[in-house]
């Protein structure tokens, strides 16, 4: 019997990481083992743990990982305080996938992609930069921008310095806001640095990071000579049920868990100023 | 109506006001709505008539946070609400100019309704008697017959705070205040719980009544926290049903002033106030007669403690 | 077409609660809503509107979407059953089944909902033309006939009679079950009454309210006038309209610990006009009521609309109309933006 849509699977935690702080990355499989759902890069996934909450969390891992999903998730609530406090080997409920995803079969194939995150933000693109790494003759050049509070606060840290700084084709560039001790590369807000390093604009960017965050580079992008169609973005708003129903993600005429969270800058100008 | 006009007119134009509240035209006879008038031009749509039963002394509570000060009309009954909203410290004495308007009892358009009137065109007032004009013929009624429920029991047409007063007032009072709670209080335990199973059956948690409560002001109400697990927008059972309201009636019990607001504005038309008159009845009579917001000197009986307040033990005693 | 005698109603609607449930307006504390009929009931079809519209039937106020229960220490999700028992809804108004088919167009769009779309499938509507609008009904503007009914059978009462018209293969169901009651009419009975009803439609107090300016592409336009600071000044923020209108349908999903019954996961109705509607972890992208206010309208007249073909999420009914405790309501919006030209 084909369930509804609002009714989860329960899938098993089998391995928990300390990416920084307050993130961790969970890895969820099926009981049986295996992925519970297939998704695309820049989908979502409602996480549910029953008498707590549910949550919309973009799924991390890049789809050609055939063995597990990942979720990076930073506590900040009840629901993600809850999850931060599990153990490997718990149950989880988990539904989706959920929302569109990066164009990567279509629009984004055979250009040079300039991805840009801030701190979490990384979580949704990273999904991406996997998927694009391991169909990498699909794709053009890679620029990877991302910057943190700090280098505790940079997620991922360990696959970004021994996957993709070494991999060819693939330039990553890492800031972090203000000095530290034991760090020797860029300090500085991301989009200042974006600025500094002078991309030219035949690349496609793709950003995701705190809102603040987010309206800076797009304003850079713009003064450095982006156009609004050239450039991709993730949008955040409470979502409930995930199917574009119950109306709380409802922005202008689109539903963000349904019509987003991808949405190219030229999408984004056309929703009214409420966000 | 038009001396309330002009002399807002007056305070605006001569900078002693910045703003009004007061209550604006509708589109239909019976629905002003309460607004604020910035200007001589806005102050054209401004209206004071028979359905203007809106209380105003709770919007005065965002008023206050505004700048400049803002004349506000208040009904008698709706000065009870300020004066104890001011004891509350919820709104600045310094920022209302309060201008006390005359009452001759406001209408309820569900009583008009339930006559069988549909198709209302027009309403006209006249002195004793309401001629309606409607779609299906024309209608008279007696003014007295369909006031708000708390016409009937007016606590008195002396307005308890202002800086002046306009209009003339006319008595409405007609009923015994606790005439509906001692109704219900004689009924057997089964009856009292079938009519309030009725009653609350009817609710749909639209929370209007709290909305609207001039002593409900609590910037989040308990009610709305998200660590309940009941939903607080819907009654999930009959237990649920009866709660919202008890509970309400005991946060605002002492501070309750009758202003009668709650039953007006329940779409379902439950008889909100035998709740709160109940409690008041009650403290009447174990703390001795207190009308809250009369004055702005007395202490509420249930936030000051005497020697001579009533023993828990009385509970046992007259149940 | 058919028709029945009044007196008969009582027997019809024993022979349709037979062998199912039956639902319709019911007098209850002096208030006429949706209810479960039988024998004790009071049933009431004079009335125009029930006070909260009979999108309860569909979209319930609460209901249960799964349970999470503990096995042994794993968990074990039981869906809800889906409503799988035939019902009728009997005197529902043309305006409150167009309500229904707004609905539709939320909830069974991909990806269908199953509790909605299973109570959809095994409801027949019998709807029922109006005989004396009110002036609170601004039906017309979206294009509504009262006296012309949608769903599965239509019903008009003139004088003490009832006529019957089935109007789909439900309907033809339906009317083979209570056959034995009904005797057969002629048609043009009833069109005297529907051009009665008609003309006073057209002299309703809003019979002249105009839809222009409000569609898909008027986002702009209307989304930054600064007209809606003046219009939402008395709103309580309460969530009446919201509750009573047959077409809202935000809600919210939340867990209920029955402890040792497992965890009802439910979802009940929510309003956009709660202060937490858009609560998120980090903050809050409609932290004022002005905000929350234009998003219901902007919602109703515009954003659905673009969603939907042109389509409205209002169907005049008129119950915000006569319920707000404040007196706001979409035909004030509706005409405060005509009056200004969407300016101040």
């Amino acid at each position: 019997m084909c369930l509804d849509t609002l009714i989860p699977q329960i899938g098993i935690i089998t391995d928990i990481r300390q990416e920084t702080p307050d993130v961790k990355t969970f890895r969820v499989n099926a009981p049986e083992g295996g992925k519970l759902f297939e998704h695309m890069p820049g989908q979502c996934a409602m996480l549910c743990v029953p008498g707590i909450s549910e949550g919309m969390f973009s799924i991390t891992s890049s789809p050609t990982n055939q063995e597990y999903q990942e979720f990076s998730i930073k506590q900040c609530g009840i629901l993600t305080d809850y999850l931060h406090g599990m153990e490997t080997g718990s149950e989880i409920m988990v539904r989706g996938p959920y929302g569109n995803h990066f164009p990567v079969e279509t629009e984004l194939k055979g250009r040079n992609l300039l991805f840009i995150a801030g701190g979490i933000g990384l979580a949704p693109l990273r999904s991406v930069i996997n998927y694009v790494l391991d169909n990498r003759d699909n794709y053009g050049t890679v620029d990877i921008l991302y910057g943190s509070r700090s280098a505790d606060d940079l997620v991922q840290l360990k696959e970004i310095q021994e996957v993709w700084m070494k991999m060819e084709g693939v330039d990553v560039h890492l800031t972090i806001d203000r000095e530290q001790d034991g760090w020797d590369g860029n300090v500085g807000f991301v989009p200042t640095y974006l600025k500094e390093l002078g991309f030219s604009t035949d690349k496609t960017a793709l950003v995701c990071g705190p809102p603040i965050m987010i309206k800076f580079v797009l304003a850079a992008l713009e003064e450095m000579g982006f156009g609004k169609d050239q450039v991709y973005t993730t949008l955040e708003l409470r979502m409930k049920c995930g199917v574009g129903k119950c109306g709380r993600c409802n922005i202008g005429s689109k539903y963000v868990c349904k019509d987003g969270p991808v949405f190219r800058c030229d999408e984004v100008d056309e929703l009214p100023d409420e966000y | 109506m038009q001396e309330l006009v002009n002399r807002a007119g007056e305070l605006l134009a001569d900078g002693s006001v910045a703003r009004v509240l007061g209550w604006k035209a509708g589109d239909l006879s019976y629905n002003p709505e309460p607004a604020y008038f910035e200007n001589a031009e806005a102050l054209e749509q401004f209206v004071y008539n028979g359905f203007c039963g809106a209380n105003l002394s709770k919007y005065m509570i965002e008023a206050s946070k505004l700048e400049g000060k803002t004349l506000v009309f208040l009904k008698p009954c709706d000065t009870y609400s300020f004066s104890q909203l001011l004891k509350e410290h919820r709104v600045d004495r310094d920022k209302a100019w309060i201008i006390g308007v005359g009452c001759h009892g406001k209408l309820d358009i569900e009583r008009i309704r339930e006559q069988g009137i549909k198709g209302i065109e027009l309403v006209q007032e006249e002195e004793d008697s309401l001629k309606i004009q409607t779609l299906y013929g024309e209608k008279e009624l007696p003014y007295q017959s369909v006031m708000l429920e708390r016409c009937y029991v007016c606590k008195g047409k002396e307005h308890r705070i202002y800086d002046e007063l306009i209009g003339e007032s006319k008595e409405t009072d007609t009923g015994e205040r606790f005439a509906g709670v001692a109704e219900v209080e004689a009924m057997s335990p089964e009856e009292k719980f079938a009519f309030f199973q009725r009653e609350l059956s009817k609710c749909i948690r639209c929370n209007a009544c709290r909305n609207v409560c001039p002593a409900c002001s609590c910037r989040k109400c308990v009610f709305d926290s998200n660590k309940f697990d009941s939903a607080q927008k819907v009654n999930v059972d009959s237990f649920e049903e009866k709660m919202f309201h008890i509970i309400r009636a005991f946060h605002v019990a002492g501070r309750c002033t009758d202003c009668g607001e709650c039953s007006r504005v329940c779409p379902q038309g439950i008889p909100l106030h035998l709740f709160n008159r109940k409690f008041i009845k009650d403290i009447n009579e174990l703390y001795g007669t207190f009308q809250a917001g009369e004055d702005l000197e007395t202490k509420g009986p249930l936030t000051n403690f005497t020697f001579e307040d009533a023993e828990p033990g009385i509970v046992a005693e007259r149940g | 077409m058919y028709k029945i005698e009044k007196e008969k109603l009582t027997a019809l609607f024993q022979m349709i609660a037979a062998d199912q449930e039956l639902f319709l307006p019911i007098r209850n504390g002096g208030q006429v809503n949706f209810g479960p009929w039988s024998e004790a009931v009071e049933v009431d079809l004079e009335t125009l509107n029930s006070v909260k519209s009979p999108k309860d039937v569909f979209f319930p106020q609460s209901e249960n979407l799964y349970t999470v229960k503990q096995n042994d220490g794993h968990m074990c999700i039981e869906p809800e059953e889906l409503k799988n028992q035939d019902f009728v809804v009997f005197g529902i108004r043309p305006c409150d089944v167009k309500g229904v088919e707004v609905l539709d167009k939320v909830f069974l769009v991909d990806p269908l909902d199953s509790y909605y779309a299973a109570r959809r499938e095994h409801a027949t509507l019998v709807s029922m033309a109006c005989n004396e609008p009110e002036e609170t009904c601004f039906c017309k503007a979206f294009g509504i006939d009262c006296v012309e009914p949608g769903g599965d059978v239509a019903v008009w009462r003139v004088g003490e009679e009832l006529y019957w018209k089935p109007l789909n293969e439900k309907g033809e169901a339906l009317t083979d079950k209570v056959k034995s009651l009904l005797v057969e009419a002629e048609e043009s009975c009833v069109a005297e009454q529907q051009a009665a009803v008609r003309k006073i439609v057209e002299k309703l107090p809003y019979a002249d309210l105009s839809l222009d300016g409000w569609n898909g592409e008027a986002l702009d336009a209307k989304f930054n006038s600064d007209i809606w600071e003046k219009l939402y000044t008395p709103c309580l923020a309460c969530g009446t309209c919201t509750f009573v209108c047959p077409t809202c349908q935000c809600y919210d999903i939340k867990d209920y610990d029955t402890g040792s019954s497992g965890v009802q996961r439910y979802r009940c109705w929510d309003s956009c006009m709660y202060s937490d509607f858009t609560m998120m972890a980090h903050g809050n992208n409609r932290t004022n009521q002005m905000q929350r206010f234009r998003q219901r309208f902007m919602h109703k007249l515009v954003y659905f609309p673009a969603n939907n073909g042109g389509m409205y999420s209002c169907v005049g009914c008129g119950r915000c109309v006569a319920k707000c405790p404040a007196s706001l309501n979409i035909v004030k919006v509706i005409k405060a933006f005509q009056e200004k030209g969407g300016e101040l």
